[in-house]
Protein backbone atom coordinates (compact mmCIF):
# COMPACT_ATOMS: atom_id res chain seq x y z
CA UNK A 1 0.00 0.00 0.00
CA UNK A 2 1.31 3.12 -0.85
CA UNK A 3 1.97 5.42 2.20
CA UNK A 4 -0.48 8.07 3.12
CA UNK A 5 -0.27 12.23 3.39
CA UNK A 6 0.55 13.34 6.62
CA UNK A 7 0.72 16.90 7.97
CA UNK A 8 4.95 16.13 9.37
CA UNK A 9 5.38 15.23 5.78
CA UNK A 10 6.12 18.64 5.20
CA UNK A 11 9.24 18.93 8.22
CA UNK A 12 12.44 18.92 6.21
CA UNK A 13 15.18 16.28 6.60
CA UNK A 14 12.97 14.55 9.24
CA UNK A 15 11.41 10.40 8.22
CA UNK A 16 8.68 10.38 11.09
CA UNK A 17 8.83 7.02 12.64
CA UNK A 18 5.10 6.36 12.36
CA UNK A 19 3.10 3.49 12.83
CA UNK A 20 3.03 2.45 9.12
CA UNK A 21 6.98 2.65 9.37
CA UNK A 22 7.15 0.52 12.27
CA UNK A 23 5.08 -2.41 10.12
CA UNK A 24 7.18 -1.74 7.28
CA UNK A 25 10.55 -1.78 9.27
CA UNK A 26 9.88 -4.62 11.65
CA UNK A 27 12.70 -6.70 10.03
CA UNK A 28 15.19 -3.92 10.25
CA UNK A 29 14.52 -3.04 13.57
CA UNK A 30 14.39 -7.35 14.67
CA UNK A 31 17.58 -7.39 12.94
CA UNK A 32 18.61 -4.22 14.77
CA UNK A 33 18.00 -5.72 18.45
CA UNK A 34 19.49 -8.79 17.71
CA UNK A 35 22.92 -7.16 17.64
CA UNK A 36 22.83 -6.88 21.13
CA UNK A 37 23.96 -9.90 21.66
CA UNK A 38 27.71 -10.59 21.18
CA UNK A 39 27.40 -13.61 19.40
CA UNK A 40 24.73 -12.18 16.55
CA UNK A 41 27.21 -9.30 15.72
CA UNK A 42 29.85 -11.61 15.41
CA UNK A 43 27.57 -13.79 12.99
CA UNK A 44 26.65 -10.87 11.24
CA UNK A 45 30.28 -10.00 10.86
CA UNK A 46 30.84 -12.89 9.79
CA UNK A 47 28.73 -12.89 6.63
CA UNK A 48 26.40 -10.50 6.51
CA UNK A 49 23.84 -10.83 3.56
CA UNK A 50 23.55 -14.55 4.71
CA UNK A 51 22.65 -13.32 7.84
CA UNK A 52 20.10 -10.86 7.05
CA UNK A 53 18.43 -13.79 5.25
CA UNK A 54 16.55 -14.65 8.71
CA UNK A 55 14.81 -11.44 8.82
CA UNK A 56 12.27 -11.53 5.97
CA UNK A 57 13.61 -8.11 4.42
CA UNK A 58 12.70 -6.75 1.38
CA UNK A 59 15.64 -6.92 -1.03
CA UNK A 60 15.65 -2.51 -0.64
CA UNK A 61 16.10 -3.05 3.26
CA UNK A 62 19.02 -5.36 2.94
CA UNK A 63 20.69 -3.43 0.19
CA UNK A 64 20.24 -0.45 2.57
CA UNK A 65 22.07 -2.21 5.46
CA UNK A 66 24.82 -3.81 3.45
CA UNK A 67 25.78 -0.50 2.29
CA UNK A 68 25.13 1.55 5.64
CA UNK A 69 22.62 3.64 3.77
CA UNK A 70 21.21 4.82 6.97
CA UNK A 71 19.07 7.95 5.36
CA UNK A 72 17.45 4.97 3.56
CA UNK A 73 17.30 3.26 6.29
CA UNK A 74 15.14 5.04 8.11
CA UNK A 75 12.74 5.41 5.19
CA UNK A 76 12.22 1.90 4.55
CA UNK A 77 11.09 1.88 8.57
CA UNK A 78 14.39 1.56 10.22
CA UNK A 79 14.26 3.63 13.88
CA UNK A 80 17.22 5.73 14.93
CA UNK A 81 17.40 4.06 18.26
CA UNK A 82 17.39 0.77 16.71
CA UNK A 83 19.74 1.12 13.64
CA UNK A 84 22.49 3.31 16.37
CA UNK A 85 23.06 -0.57 17.08
CA UNK A 86 24.12 -0.72 13.87
CA UNK A 87 26.61 1.78 14.11
CA UNK A 88 27.94 0.43 17.08
CA UNK A 89 28.48 -2.83 15.74
CA UNK A 90 30.84 -1.34 13.19
CA UNK A 91 32.78 0.44 15.96
CA UNK A 92 31.16 3.73 15.33
CA UNK A 93 30.57 6.76 17.81
CA UNK A 94 26.55 7.90 17.45
CA UNK A 95 28.36 11.16 16.03
CA UNK A 96 29.73 9.38 13.03
CA UNK A 97 26.12 8.24 12.12
CA UNK A 98 24.66 11.83 12.69
CA UNK A 99 27.62 13.12 10.65
CA UNK A 100 26.77 10.32 7.92
CA UNK A 101 22.76 11.27 8.01
CA UNK A 102 23.83 14.62 7.82
CA UNK A 103 26.14 14.62 5.05
CA UNK A 104 28.63 16.58 7.28
CA UNK A 105 32.13 15.78 8.73
CA UNK A 106 32.26 14.34 12.01
CA UNK A 107 34.21 17.18 13.29
CA UNK A 108 32.09 19.60 11.09
CA UNK A 109 29.16 18.28 12.93
CA UNK A 110 30.80 18.06 16.70
CA UNK A 111 31.49 22.00 15.97
CA UNK A 112 27.90 22.56 15.08
CA UNK A 113 26.59 21.33 18.26
CA UNK A 114 28.88 22.47 20.10
CA UNK A 115 28.05 26.16 18.43
CA UNK A 116 24.56 25.36 19.56
CA UNK A 117 22.89 23.06 17.15
CA UNK A 118 21.38 23.48 13.69
CA UNK A 119 19.04 26.43 13.78
CA UNK A 120 15.72 25.95 13.59
CA UNK A 121 14.97 29.33 11.47
CA UNK A 122 14.97 27.94 7.70
CA UNK A 123 14.34 24.00 9.04
CA UNK A 124 10.56 24.23 9.58
CA UNK A 125 9.12 23.67 6.39
CA UNK A 126 9.88 21.57 3.21
CA UNK A 127 7.05 23.62 1.49
CA UNK A 128 8.05 27.05 3.01
CA UNK A 129 4.04 27.51 4.23
CA UNK A 130 5.38 27.34 7.71
CA UNK A 131 7.85 29.25 8.68
CA UNK A 132 6.92 31.17 11.61
CA UNK A 133 7.67 30.44 14.70
CA UNK A 134 5.51 28.57 16.81
CA UNK A 135 3.02 30.19 19.09
CA UNK A 136 4.50 29.12 21.99
CA UNK A 137 8.17 31.05 21.43
CA UNK A 138 6.57 34.04 19.91
CA UNK A 139 4.35 34.66 22.98
CA UNK A 140 7.12 33.44 24.61
CA UNK A 141 7.57 33.26 28.75
CA UNK A 142 5.46 36.70 28.78
CA UNK A 143 2.32 34.87 28.07
CA UNK A 144 -0.87 36.51 25.96
CA UNK A 145 -1.88 39.23 28.59
CA UNK A 146 2.16 40.65 29.01
CA UNK A 147 2.03 40.76 24.77
CA UNK A 148 -1.07 42.59 24.61
CA UNK A 149 0.51 45.25 27.66
CA UNK A 150 3.73 45.02 25.32
CA UNK A 151 1.59 45.85 22.19
CA UNK A 152 -0.20 48.88 23.85
CA UNK A 153 3.31 50.12 24.42
CA UNK A 154 4.43 50.47 20.72
CA UNK A 155 3.57 53.72 19.23
CA UNK A 156 0.50 53.95 17.39
CA UNK A 157 2.80 54.24 14.09
CA UNK A 158 4.56 51.06 14.23
CA UNK A 159 1.07 49.28 15.10
CA UNK A 160 -0.28 51.43 12.03
CA UNK A 161 1.95 50.17 9.78
CA UNK A 162 2.08 46.85 10.80
CA UNK A 163 -1.73 46.97 10.37
CA UNK A 164 -1.08 48.24 6.84
CA UNK A 165 1.28 45.69 6.04
CA UNK A 166 -1.23 42.87 7.06
CA UNK A 167 -4.24 44.62 5.22
CA UNK A 168 -1.92 44.60 2.13
CA UNK A 169 -0.93 41.07 2.36
CA UNK A 170 -4.43 39.96 2.72
CA UNK A 171 -5.08 42.13 -0.77
CA UNK A 172 -2.72 40.15 -2.43
CA UNK B 1 -1.96 9.21 53.40
CA UNK B 2 0.57 9.38 50.19
CA UNK B 3 1.32 12.77 48.66
CA UNK B 4 3.48 13.83 46.08
CA UNK B 5 5.76 16.41 46.83
CA UNK B 6 7.55 17.76 43.89
CA UNK B 7 8.07 16.54 40.17
CA UNK B 8 11.53 16.45 38.32
CA UNK B 9 12.09 16.94 34.80
CA UNK B 10 15.28 16.08 33.37
CA UNK B 11 16.94 14.97 30.48
CA UNK B 12 18.03 11.70 30.09
CA UNK B 13 20.82 11.71 27.69
CA UNK B 14 22.91 8.65 27.38
CA UNK B 15 25.99 10.39 26.66
CA UNK B 16 25.80 11.64 30.58
CA UNK B 17 25.77 8.20 31.71
CA UNK B 18 28.50 7.01 29.78
CA UNK B 19 30.21 10.27 30.88
CA UNK B 20 29.27 8.98 35.30
CA UNK B 21 30.34 5.50 34.04
CA UNK B 22 33.88 6.52 32.64
CA UNK B 23 34.59 9.09 35.26
CA UNK B 24 34.64 11.76 32.60
CA UNK B 25 32.40 14.58 35.07
CA UNK B 26 35.48 16.55 35.93
CA UNK B 27 36.35 17.11 31.67
CA UNK B 28 35.12 20.62 31.42
CA UNK B 29 32.71 20.02 28.12
CA UNK B 30 30.89 17.61 31.01
CA UNK B 31 31.31 20.14 34.24
CA UNK B 32 29.47 22.67 32.36
CA UNK B 33 26.39 19.89 32.59
CA UNK B 34 27.06 18.15 36.11
CA UNK B 35 27.33 21.36 37.78
CA UNK B 36 24.13 22.51 36.87
CA UNK B 37 22.70 19.31 39.04
CA UNK B 38 24.97 20.10 42.43
CA UNK B 39 22.24 22.19 44.06
CA UNK B 40 19.45 19.90 42.66
CA UNK B 41 21.07 16.70 44.62
CA UNK B 42 21.79 18.92 47.68
CA UNK B 43 18.11 19.42 47.20
CA UNK B 44 17.47 15.29 47.05
CA UNK B 45 19.22 15.19 50.07
CA UNK B 46 17.40 17.15 52.25
CA UNK B 47 13.75 16.55 50.34
CA UNK B 48 14.37 12.33 50.88
CA UNK B 49 10.99 11.40 49.14
CA UNK B 50 10.25 7.62 50.47
CA UNK B 51 8.99 6.83 46.71
CA UNK B 52 9.89 8.32 42.77
CA UNK B 53 7.98 7.78 40.04
CA UNK B 54 10.18 7.78 36.97
CA UNK B 55 8.08 8.64 33.70
CA UNK B 56 10.40 7.74 30.93
CA UNK B 57 11.35 5.62 27.57
CA UNK B 58 12.69 2.95 26.96
CA UNK B 59 14.93 3.19 23.59
CA UNK B 60 15.43 0.06 22.04
CA UNK B 61 16.98 -2.11 25.08
CA UNK B 62 13.99 -3.79 26.71
CA UNK B 63 11.27 -2.99 24.75
CA UNK B 64 11.40 -3.78 21.08
CA UNK B 65 9.18 -3.26 18.29
CA UNK B 66 7.53 -6.72 19.21
CA UNK B 67 5.30 -4.61 22.02
CA UNK B 68 5.09 -0.88 21.96
CA UNK B 69 2.55 0.37 24.83
CA UNK B 70 1.78 3.36 25.05
CA UNK B 71 1.67 3.53 29.24
CA UNK B 72 3.43 0.34 30.96
CA UNK B 73 3.80 0.76 34.79
CA UNK B 74 6.38 -0.97 36.37
CA UNK B 75 4.54 -3.14 39.54
CA UNK B 76 7.49 -5.13 40.06
CA UNK B 77 9.52 -5.49 43.25
CA UNK B 78 13.18 -4.95 41.54
CA UNK B 79 14.32 -3.08 38.49
CA UNK B 80 17.67 -4.22 37.21
CA UNK B 81 19.41 -1.84 34.80
CA UNK B 82 18.54 -3.31 31.06
CA UNK B 83 21.84 -4.61 28.94
CA UNK B 84 21.66 -1.82 26.05
CA UNK B 85 23.96 -3.99 23.75
CA UNK B 86 27.30 -3.67 25.60
CA UNK B 87 26.62 -4.76 29.43
CA UNK B 88 23.64 -3.07 32.01
CA UNK B 89 24.98 0.11 33.22
CA UNK B 90 26.77 -0.18 36.31
CA UNK B 91 23.82 1.35 38.51
CA UNK B 92 21.65 0.08 41.72
CA UNK B 93 18.95 -2.56 40.62
CA UNK B 94 15.93 0.15 41.60
CA UNK B 95 13.57 -1.57 44.16
CA UNK B 96 10.11 -1.17 43.44
CA UNK B 97 7.07 0.13 45.65
CA UNK B 98 4.85 -3.21 44.12
CA UNK B 99 1.75 -2.21 46.56
CA UNK B 100 1.45 1.40 45.30
CA UNK B 101 2.05 0.76 41.93
CA UNK B 102 -0.68 -1.81 41.99
CA UNK B 103 -2.50 0.84 43.53
CA UNK B 104 -1.94 3.59 41.05
CA UNK B 105 -2.52 1.18 38.34
CA UNK B 106 -5.98 0.29 39.54
CA UNK B 107 -7.02 3.72 40.25
CA UNK B 108 -6.00 5.63 36.98
CA UNK B 109 -7.29 1.93 35.01
CA UNK B 110 -10.85 2.64 36.48
CA UNK B 111 -10.31 6.30 35.63
CA UNK B 112 -10.09 5.36 32.01
CA UNK B 113 -6.80 5.06 31.20
CA UNK B 114 -5.20 1.82 30.20
CA UNK B 115 -1.87 0.85 31.39
CA UNK B 116 0.38 -1.64 30.59
CA UNK B 117 1.23 -3.60 33.88
CA UNK B 118 4.58 -5.27 34.13
CA UNK B 119 5.76 -7.22 36.67
CA UNK B 120 9.15 -8.05 35.35
CA UNK B 121 10.69 -4.86 33.78
CA UNK B 122 14.09 -3.78 33.08
CA UNK B 123 14.85 -0.29 32.28
CA UNK B 124 17.53 1.70 30.44
CA UNK B 125 19.58 5.01 30.64
CA UNK B 126 15.98 6.86 29.90
CA UNK B 127 15.69 6.01 33.92
CA UNK B 128 18.90 5.77 35.40
CA UNK B 129 20.41 9.06 34.24
CA UNK B 130 18.08 10.98 35.31
CA UNK B 131 18.44 9.03 38.81
CA UNK B 132 21.96 9.78 38.70
CA UNK B 133 21.89 13.29 37.97
CA UNK B 134 19.87 13.82 41.28
CA UNK B 135 21.26 11.38 43.22
CA UNK B 136 24.97 11.14 42.02
CA UNK B 137 26.55 7.98 40.89
CA UNK B 138 25.90 4.76 42.54
CA UNK B 139 27.01 1.76 41.67
CA UNK B 140 25.63 -2.11 41.37
CA UNK B 141 25.64 -2.54 44.94
CA UNK B 142 24.52 0.23 46.45
CA UNK B 143 20.89 1.49 46.55
CA UNK B 144 19.11 4.55 44.76
CA UNK B 145 17.40 6.47 48.02
CA UNK B 146 14.12 5.63 47.44
CA UNK B 147 11.54 3.45 45.89
CA UNK B 148 10.79 3.37 42.24
CA UNK B 149 8.02 2.99 40.21
CA UNK B 150 8.77 3.22 36.53
CA UNK B 151 6.09 4.51 33.81
CA UNK B 152 7.74 3.71 30.39
CA UNK B 153 6.07 6.02 27.85
CA UNK B 154 6.01 5.18 24.03
CA UNK B 155 7.80 8.03 22.54
CA UNK B 156 9.68 6.24 19.69
CA UNK B 157 6.87 5.32 17.47
CA UNK B 158 4.64 7.96 15.99
CA UNK B 159 2.23 8.95 17.85
CA UNK B 160 3.36 9.09 21.44
CA UNK B 161 0.08 9.92 23.67
CA UNK B 162 -0.79 13.52 23.17
CA UNK B 163 0.46 16.39 25.70
CA UNK B 164 -3.41 16.46 27.15
CA UNK B 165 -3.56 13.08 27.34
CA UNK B 166 -0.22 13.13 29.21
CA UNK B 167 -1.50 16.09 31.36
CA UNK B 168 -5.03 14.30 32.58
CA UNK B 169 -2.86 10.85 32.97
CA UNK B 170 -0.77 13.17 35.50
CA UNK B 171 -3.73 14.48 37.29
CA UNK B 172 -4.95 10.49 37.43
CA UNK B 173 -1.72 9.54 39.24
CA UNK B 174 -2.01 12.72 41.90
CA UNK B 175 -5.62 11.40 42.59
CA UNK B 176 -4.67 8.09 43.07
CA UNK B 177 -0.91 8.57 45.42
CA UNK B 178 -3.66 10.95 47.55
CA UNK B 179 -5.75 7.71 47.94
CA UNK B 180 -2.71 5.71 49.14
CA UNK B 181 -3.58 5.51 52.82
CA UNK B 182 0.06 5.01 54.47
CA UNK B 183 2.12 8.34 54.43
CA UNK B 184 4.73 8.16 52.07
CA UNK B 185 5.92 11.33 50.67
CA UNK B 186 6.02 10.56 46.88
CA UNK B 187 8.01 12.44 43.87
CA UNK B 188 7.47 12.11 40.13
CA UNK B 189 10.30 12.78 37.48
CA UNK B 190 9.44 13.94 33.81
CA UNK B 191 12.79 12.75 31.73
CA UNK B 192 13.97 13.22 28.34
CA UNK B 193 14.22 16.31 26.05
CA UNK B 194 14.82 19.21 25.61
CA UNK B 195 14.86 19.70 21.68
CA UNK B 196 16.83 17.78 19.76
CA UNK B 197 16.66 15.36 16.58
CA UNK B 198 19.25 12.44 16.36
CA UNK B 199 17.68 11.14 12.71
CA UNK B 200 18.00 12.54 9.26
CA UNK B 201 19.38 14.97 7.62
CA UNK B 202 18.08 17.66 9.88
CA UNK B 203 19.80 16.27 12.72
CA UNK B 204 21.20 18.20 15.68
CA UNK B 205 18.55 20.47 15.69
CA UNK B 206 18.52 22.48 18.90
CA UNK B 207 15.77 25.44 19.33
CA UNK B 208 16.89 27.31 22.71
CA UNK B 209 14.05 29.74 22.42
CA UNK B 210 11.35 26.80 22.67
CA UNK B 211 12.92 25.12 25.47
CA UNK B 212 13.18 27.90 27.24
CA UNK B 213 9.41 28.96 26.36
CA UNK B 214 8.65 25.48 27.63
CA UNK B 215 10.03 25.39 30.83
CA UNK B 216 8.55 28.86 31.77
CA UNK B 217 5.06 27.63 30.70
CA UNK B 218 5.49 24.14 33.10
CA UNK B 219 4.61 26.90 36.03
CA UNK B 220 2.68 29.97 34.18
CA UNK B 221 0.46 28.30 32.25
CA UNK B 222 0.81 24.25 31.72
CA UNK B 223 -2.81 23.67 30.15
CA UNK B 224 -0.96 25.97 27.28
CA UNK B 225 1.51 22.95 27.25
CA UNK B 226 -0.76 20.69 26.94
CA UNK B 227 -2.44 21.64 23.70
CA UNK B 228 0.82 21.40 21.69
CA UNK B 229 0.28 19.32 18.59
CA UNK B 230 2.89 16.81 18.45
CA UNK B 231 3.54 18.40 14.62
CA UNK B 232 4.91 21.58 16.68
CA UNK B 233 7.46 19.62 19.10
CA UNK B 234 8.54 17.80 16.00
CA UNK B 235 9.27 20.75 13.59
CA UNK B 236 10.46 23.57 16.78
CA UNK B 237 11.71 20.45 18.84
CA UNK B 238 13.19 18.18 16.77
CA UNK B 239 11.69 14.80 15.68
CA UNK B 240 12.97 13.19 18.86
CA UNK B 241 12.03 16.24 20.95
CA UNK B 242 9.00 14.76 20.76
CA UNK B 243 9.83 12.88 23.63
CA UNK B 244 8.86 15.99 25.92
CA UNK B 245 5.32 14.90 26.28
CA UNK B 246 6.58 13.23 29.20
CA UNK B 247 7.13 16.35 31.14
CA UNK B 248 3.44 16.82 31.11
CA UNK B 249 2.91 13.50 33.22
CA UNK B 250 5.04 14.97 35.86
CA UNK B 251 3.37 18.73 35.94
CA UNK B 252 -0.08 17.00 35.55
CA UNK B 253 0.59 15.34 39.00
CA UNK B 254 1.57 18.57 40.69
CA UNK B 255 -2.01 20.50 40.66
CA UNK B 256 -2.73 23.55 39.57
CA UNK B 257 -0.47 26.05 40.65
CA UNK B 258 3.60 25.05 41.42
CA UNK B 259 6.52 27.28 42.53
CA UNK B 260 10.00 26.77 40.54
CA UNK B 261 12.61 25.95 42.86
CA UNK B 262 15.57 25.25 40.65
CA UNK B 263 16.45 25.09 36.96
CA UNK B 264 19.69 24.64 34.60
CA UNK B 265 19.70 24.80 30.74
CA UNK B 266 22.35 24.03 28.63
CA UNK B 267 23.65 23.34 25.29
CA UNK B 268 24.86 20.98 24.22
CA UNK B 269 25.37 17.32 26.26
CA UNK B 270 25.91 15.19 22.90
CA UNK B 271 23.11 16.15 20.36
CA UNK B 272 21.39 17.44 22.74
CA UNK B 273 19.79 20.58 25.16
CA UNK B 274 19.51 19.50 28.56
CA UNK B 275 17.07 20.86 30.75
CA UNK B 276 16.24 20.84 34.52
CA UNK B 277 13.59 21.56 36.67
CA UNK B 278 12.08 21.37 40.21
CA UNK B 279 8.61 22.27 40.89
CA UNK B 280 6.97 21.92 44.52
CA UNK B 281 3.35 21.99 44.69
CA UNK B 282 2.24 25.66 45.76
CA UNK B 283 1.37 25.53 49.53
CA UNK B 284 -2.25 26.51 49.88
CA UNK B 285 -2.39 29.66 51.74
CA UNK B 286 -3.83 28.02 54.53
CA UNK B 287 -5.08 24.71 55.79
CA UNK B 288 -8.28 24.13 57.77
CA UNK B 289 -7.03 21.61 60.30
CA UNK B 290 -3.48 22.35 61.48
CA UNK B 291 -2.93 19.10 62.28
CA UNK B 292 0.09 18.37 64.78
CA UNK B 293 2.28 17.08 61.51
CA UNK B 294 2.22 20.49 60.28
CA UNK B 295 3.00 22.01 63.23
CA UNK B 296 6.24 19.81 63.30
CA UNK B 297 6.94 20.26 59.59
CA UNK B 298 7.08 24.10 60.10
CA UNK B 299 10.77 24.59 61.34
CA UNK B 300 12.18 22.53 57.95
CA UNK B 301 10.01 24.39 56.20
CA UNK B 302 11.44 27.90 57.13
CA UNK B 303 15.29 25.99 55.81
CA UNK B 304 13.67 24.93 53.00
CA UNK B 305 12.68 28.55 51.80
CA UNK B 306 16.47 29.50 53.00
CA UNK B 307 17.37 26.63 50.30
CA UNK B 308 15.41 27.90 47.64
CA UNK B 309 16.51 31.09 47.84
CA UNK B 310 19.90 29.52 47.84
CA UNK B 311 19.69 27.63 44.51
CA UNK B 312 18.08 30.18 43.00
CA UNK B 313 21.05 32.16 43.52
CA UNK B 314 23.06 29.46 42.12
CA UNK B 315 20.92 29.10 39.78
CA UNK B 316 22.12 32.26 38.40
CA UNK B 317 25.30 32.06 38.49
CA UNK B 318 25.67 28.46 37.29
CA UNK B 319 23.77 29.54 34.02
CA UNK B 320 26.06 28.07 31.38
CA UNK B 321 24.05 28.50 28.33
CA UNK B 322 25.63 28.87 24.67
CA UNK B 323 22.61 29.82 23.26
CA UNK B 324 23.18 31.51 19.86
CA UNK B 325 21.99 35.11 19.66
Amino acid sequence: MAREAHDYDDIPGTTVFDAQRARDGYPINSFCMSLMKEENRKAFKADEAAYLKQFNMSPEQEQAILTRDYNRMLELGGNIYFTAKLGATDGHSFQHLAAVMTGNTQQGYADMMLAGGRNVDGNRSRTGKHNRPALLTVEGSAGPKAAKAKASKTSSKTAAKAKTKSSAKKRK
Amino acid sequence: MAKIIAGIGSSHVPAIGAAIDNNKTEEPYWKRVFSGFEKSQEWMRETKPDVAIVVYNDHASAFSTDLIPTFALGAAAEFPPADEGWGPRPVPVGKGHPDLASHIAQSVILDEFDLTICNKMEVDHGLSVPLNLLCGKKGPDEEWPFKIIPLAVNVVMYPPPTGHRCFMLGKAIKKAVESYPEDLRVVIFGTGGLSHQISGPRAGLINSKWDKAFLDNLSKDPVKLSKIPHLEYMREAGAEGIEMVMWLIMRGALGDKVDEVYRFYTVPASNTAVGHIILEPRKSARSSKPSARRSVKKAPAKRATKAKAKTRRAAASAKVERIRS
